[in-house]
Order: structure tokens, then C-alpha cells, then sequence
């Protein structure tokens, strides 16, 4: 390195200056989002661990003492954490693949020739409109146990603890129609016409034409919606504090629920834990999340 | 096989599809149709006439009631200025790192974008706790600085605007700066207008999840004066239980931006939507 610069005795300066300016704008432009990340990403993970780490008392007065992993460990095995964490995971086995069938449906559906087809697809892309809370008050004059139109269906009821969670999540699925709809079609649109023609000219019918033209060639928007129907539903919970409140009993409280804890049942250092427990959840979730996404830019525009 | 029955079966397959394209569209429609209905209809009278399809007691002015009276007008302000803020945080500090990353040299650049990355690990639903702790710290709960600085930047808004920056070619940069432009004037006067597409897209996903926010508006206030909308609506079910048609309405009046950015921006939310669909 030295030597290059003794090298060039009346270039390097200039150089070396306009490099250390480059440097300081580089840092300069960064800055602002930096702050951003480390006082509300990166701190409060250090913080979470610190709560973790101490147990608050009962009347949360004072500072709480050290104790250890202990609680940690107590939170994640006890059976509080367990409930949470089967409930994100069935809350993920009900609307992940009912989600992709039917937006795959959605999507094949839609996209042919036919007169006013735009009108259907407009409707098949309507729910994205709607956020979360819009969604779960849509669903709550469907499923609602006093005043909801379907209140009589035993399998849609809201109070029998066995199918509460899973009425609650079909408007979940409901609400990501729009969505999955949305990212099939134009995976379906990027599919040059030649493959329709040539797969008719060697005589594939349209269920073999599907499973072996279609399927393989829309697999990697399907697999991007599979992550991010994961992501929504390690994320429920305004749908479960609109409609049930996480109940019947604990019956619909998914982990998050838990942690957010809206009636202020658990201490600090319980939800400390379990928050990180998400975390590791969320770490797997984003690796493939991160995985996906370069690869999209590898083949992308 | 003649060309009359060819003909007939594609008669037979049209009829098919739109048959499946009309089920289909009940169903997602449905439940809309119904928000609507109860929004409408007095809601004693609604349930009396055993839930019928059709208005009941049709009470007209229940819009402007949940605007006026239920506290709408108030919740949607907060959420417009709360929304507005982020996606002007978001586009700076975004547009700014990407520039670092794409146009600059610097010390540490792959740390640091590792450290940009590895935020993805940590979404407000892991830092929830520790978040809403920071902001009670600070002073901040119930104020619009409390619901928006924790979402000022982000990796997905600084990932894709390198990536649209990176397609600026090279040359270009090279002559802006032999014309003179300082770095600020090439970023906003070339690099920004030609990643305009994915510049909307991510402006389309950060006007989506910050208007649709939930679990961090629920935190981070607990006065009504400084609920977003969404929040409303959930205190509307909770306690105005004798006029739940004023909740209904209010989903429809929080679903509105929505509705006419689709209408009006449909093609830059569907590049949006397959842009980047992280959150909803």
C-alpha cells in the first residue's frame, strides 16, 4: 500500500483525500438509517436479553434481580410457550397451503381470453385492500358467536375451543386472496406463449400441461409466497384480538398474542423470553426469506 | 372430430370457466357484501329479521356518525400523518443508503451491509417489548414520533433501491461528475428518475404497511386521542357493542385509501406487491 503511494508522489494525495471524503460521504449517507437500526433493532435485542435475564417482582418496584438463564429456559419449556408456539404453527398449517391452492386457483382461473375477464380479475386482487383489522371486522359479522351471519355453523363457532383458531384464520386466508392472486397471475403472465403451443403440439392434455409446464415454471413465485404467507402468520394478531380475544380460555392465543399480552397477565422477563424465542423463529423464517430474495435479483430484471 | 363439435366444446369449456370465475368471485365478495349490509341496516332490526341479504332499517347518515361521533375523523388523521411520515423516512434514509451502497467506497461497506440485512431478523413482533420500553424511556407514548420513528428506515427499501441504482450504468455516473454534479445533485437529478419503477414499488409497500399497522400502534398508545385507525376500529367493537354498525362503517372508511390506490395506482401496486411482498 505504501509503496504505491510513494510511487506516485504527486498523485496519491489528491487521491487519498478524495478517497477519505468519499468515505465520510459514504458514512454521512448511511447514518440516519443506521441510527434507525441500531436504537430499534439491534438495542432492543440487547434489551430483550437483559429482561430476560432479570426477574421483575410482582409489583415491578425497584430493580429486578439477576437470575440467570433460569428464566429463559422456564419460559421456553413451560407450557404457556408450548400453547403459543402450537398455535403460530396451526395457524401456519391452516392458512399456508389453503392460501397457495386457492390462489393458484384464483390465478389460472383468471387468465384466459374470455370477455370481462379484467372485471374478475379486479375482484380476485379486491382483498388486498383491506388490512388486517379491516379483514378481521369483515369476519366478525360472519363468525362472531352473538351476531355473526354464520354464528349457527359449529365449525365456524368462535366459542368451541377445538375450531376457534381455525375460524379465525379463514379470514387470514380470505384476506391474503388478493395477494396470492396478484403474484400467480404474473408468474402465470411471464410464461412465454410458445410453451402453451408446444406442449399442445405434443399432445399434453390440460391436466399434464399443469403439472409439468406450469407448476415447475411458477415454483419459484410459489415458494416466495410460501414465506410470506409464513411471515403473515408468525404475525397474527389483530384477527385474534377482534374476534376472540384469544379465547375460548387460551384456546386462540398464538405466540405473539402471548407476547403483546393485552390483558397484562405475564411479567416482563416471561415476555423477554418468549420474544425470543420469536426471534429464533423468525431468524429460520428470514434466512429462507433472504435466500429467496437473492436469488429473485439474480434472475430478475 | 367436425368443426361444429370442436366448436360445441368450446362453447361447453367458456361456459365452464365463467361458471368457476362467478363461484369464485361470491365467495371473496361475500363477506364484503355482508360489512356492507350491517354497516347499513339498524342492527336491532337486522337481527330481528333473522340476518337477511338485503338492508334493513336502512340508516343512511351512520358514515358521517362514525366520522363525526365516533372519533373516525380524529383516528384518520393520526393514521394520514403517521403514514406520511414514515414513507418520507423511509424514502430518505432508503434512497441515501442505497447511494452508499451502489455509488460510494467506504470503510467497513460489507459489515455494513450485513448489518443493514440482518435487521430482517428483527421485526417489531420480536422487538415489541423491548421497543415499547424505549418509548415510554423517551416520553414518547401516545405521539406521532412514538408511532413512526421505530419504522423510519428499512433493509427492504434500502436493498431494493440499490438494486435499481446498481442498474444505472457506469458512464453515466462518470460524466455527471465531469459536468460538475455533486453527489447530492446526481442523486436526485439522475439516479432517483431512473430508479423511478422500483422507487414506486417500494413506496407501494411502505404506504401498505405502515396504514395497515396493528400491533405497534396497539403498544405504543393507550389514549384514544392518538389511535390509528385500525386501532379504532378495534375500540369501536369492544365498546360500542349496542351500535356495532358504527364499527362496520368504520372498516369501510379505513379500507378507502386502499380501495382508491387500487383503482388509481393498480399497475404500481401489483410491481409493489410482487416487488417485495413482505408485509400486508
Amino acid at each position: 500500500m505504501t509503496t504505491t503511494l510513494g510511487g506516485a508522489p504527486d498523485r496519491a494525495p489528491k487521491r487519498t483525500s478524495q478517497k477519505v471524503r468519499e468515505g465520510l460521504l459514504g458514512w454521512l449517507f448511511l447514518l440516519p438509517a443506521l441510527a434507525v437500526f441500531v436504537a430499534f433493532f439491534y438495542y432492543p435485542l440487547y434489551l430483550l436479553v437483559d429482561m430476560s435475564l432479570h426477574r421483575e417482582n410482582r409489583f415491578g418496584i425497584g430493580d429486578p434481580p439477576y437470575v440467570g438463564p433460569s428464566q429463559i429456559v422456564d419460559t421456553l419449556t413451560g407450557s404457556d410457550f408450548i400453547e403459543g408456539l402450537t398455535n403460530s404453527g396451526l395457524y401456519m398449517v391452516y392458512t399456508v397451503p389453503l392460501g397457495l391452492v386457492l390462489g393458484v386457483l384464483l390465478a389460472v382461473a383468471a387468465n384466459r381470453r374470455l370477455r370481462g375477464i379484467r372485471v374478475f380479475q379486479t375482484i380476485f386482487s379486491s382483498t388486498v385492500a383491506t388490512s388486517v383489522a379491516v379483514a378481521s371486522v369483515i369476519f366478525f359479522t360472519l363468525v362472531n358467536p352473538e351476531v355473526g351471519y354464520f354464528k349457527d355453523v359449529s365449525w365456524l363457532s368462535l366459542d368451541n375451543p377445538d375450531w376457534a383458531l381455525f375460524s379465525v384464520s379463514l379470514s387470514s386466508v380470505w384476506q391474503n386472496l388478493g395477494l396470492t392472486f396478484i403474484i400467480v397471475l404474473a408468474a402465470l403472465q411471464a410464461i412465454p406463449a410458445e410453451m402453451e403451443e408446444a406442449s399442445a403440439l405434443d399432445g399434453y392434455g390440460p391436466l399434464r400441461h399443469f403439472w409439468q409446464i406450469t407448476v415447475p415454471l411458477i415454483s419459484p413465485a410459489l415458494l416466495f409466497l410460501a414465506v410470506v404467507l409464513v411471515v403473515h402468520a408468525l404475525q397474527a394478531y389483530a384477527q385474534i384480538e377482534l374476534l376472540t380475544n384469544g379465547g375460548p380460555g387460551t384456546a386462540t392465543e398464538t405466540l405473539l398474542y402471548k407476547i403483546a399480552d393485552p390483558q397484562g397477565i405475564r411479567s416482563i422477563g416471561t415476555k423477554a423470553s418468549m420474544s425470543l424465542g420469536l426471534f429464533v423463529l423468525t431468524a429460520v423464517v428470514a434466512a429462507a426469506q433472504y435466500g429467496l430474495l437473492s436469488k429473485r435479483v439474480h434472475y430478475g430484471d | 372430430m367436425t368443426l361444429g363439435e370442436g366448436h360445441l366444446r368450446r362453447r361447453f369449456a367458456t361456459f365452464g370457466w365463467y361458471t368457476t370465475l362467478v363461484a369464485l368471485s361470491v365467495v371473496i365478495l361475500f363477506p364484503i357484501y355482508m360489512l356492507v349490509l350491517r354497516a347499513i341496516s339498524s342492527p336491532i332490526a337486522f337481527i330481528n329479521a333473522g340476518q337477511p341479504l338485503r338492508l334493513v332499517d336502512p340508516e343512511w347518515d351512520i358514515f358521517s356518525r362514525a366520522w363525526n361521533d365516533a372519533g373516525l375523523a380524529r383516528a384518520m388523521l393520526i393514521s394520514v400523518v403517521v403514514t406520511a411520515v414514515i414513507m418520507v423516512g423511509q424514502f430518505l434514509t432508503s434512497v441515501m443508503a442505497a447511494y452508499a451502497f451502489a455509488f460510494l467506497e467506504f470503510p467497513f461497506k460489507r459489515l455494513m451491509f450485513a448489518v443493514v440485512i440482518g435487521t430482517l431478523l428483527l421485526p417489531i413482533e420480536v422487538t415489541l417489548i423491548a421497543n415499547v420500553r424505549t418509548i415510554r424511556d423517551l416520553g414518547w407514548l401516545n405521539s406521532v414520533q412514538g408511532l413512526s420513528v421505530p419504522f423510519l428506515a428499512t433493509a427492504l427499501g434500502i436493498f431494493l433501491i440499490r438494486q435499481g441504482f446498481m442498474a444505472v450504468p457506469r458512464e453515466l455516473r462518470d460524466a455527471a461528475t465531469l459536468d460538475g454534479f455533486g453527489h447530492l445533485g446526481f442523486m436526485f437529478r439522475v439516479a432517483v428518475p431512473l430508479a423511478k419503477p422500483v422507487i414506486g414499488s417500494f413506496l407501494v409497500i411502505s404506504f401498505l404497511s405502515a396504514w395497515n399497522q396493528y400491533v405497534w400502534p396497539r403498544n405504543a398508545t393507550d389514549e384514544g386521542a392518538w389511535q390509528t385507525v385500525q386501532i379504532a376500529l378495534r375500540t369501536l367493537t369492544t365498546t360500542r357493542v349496542d351500535e356495532l354498525n358504527l364499527a362496520f362503517a368504520g372498516a369501510i372508511i379505513a379500507a378507502l385509501p386502499l380501495v382508491l390506490l387500487l383503482i388509481f395506482f393498480q399497475r404500481q401496486m401489483v410491481s409493489g406487491l410482487t416487488a417485495g411482498a413482505v408485509k400486508g
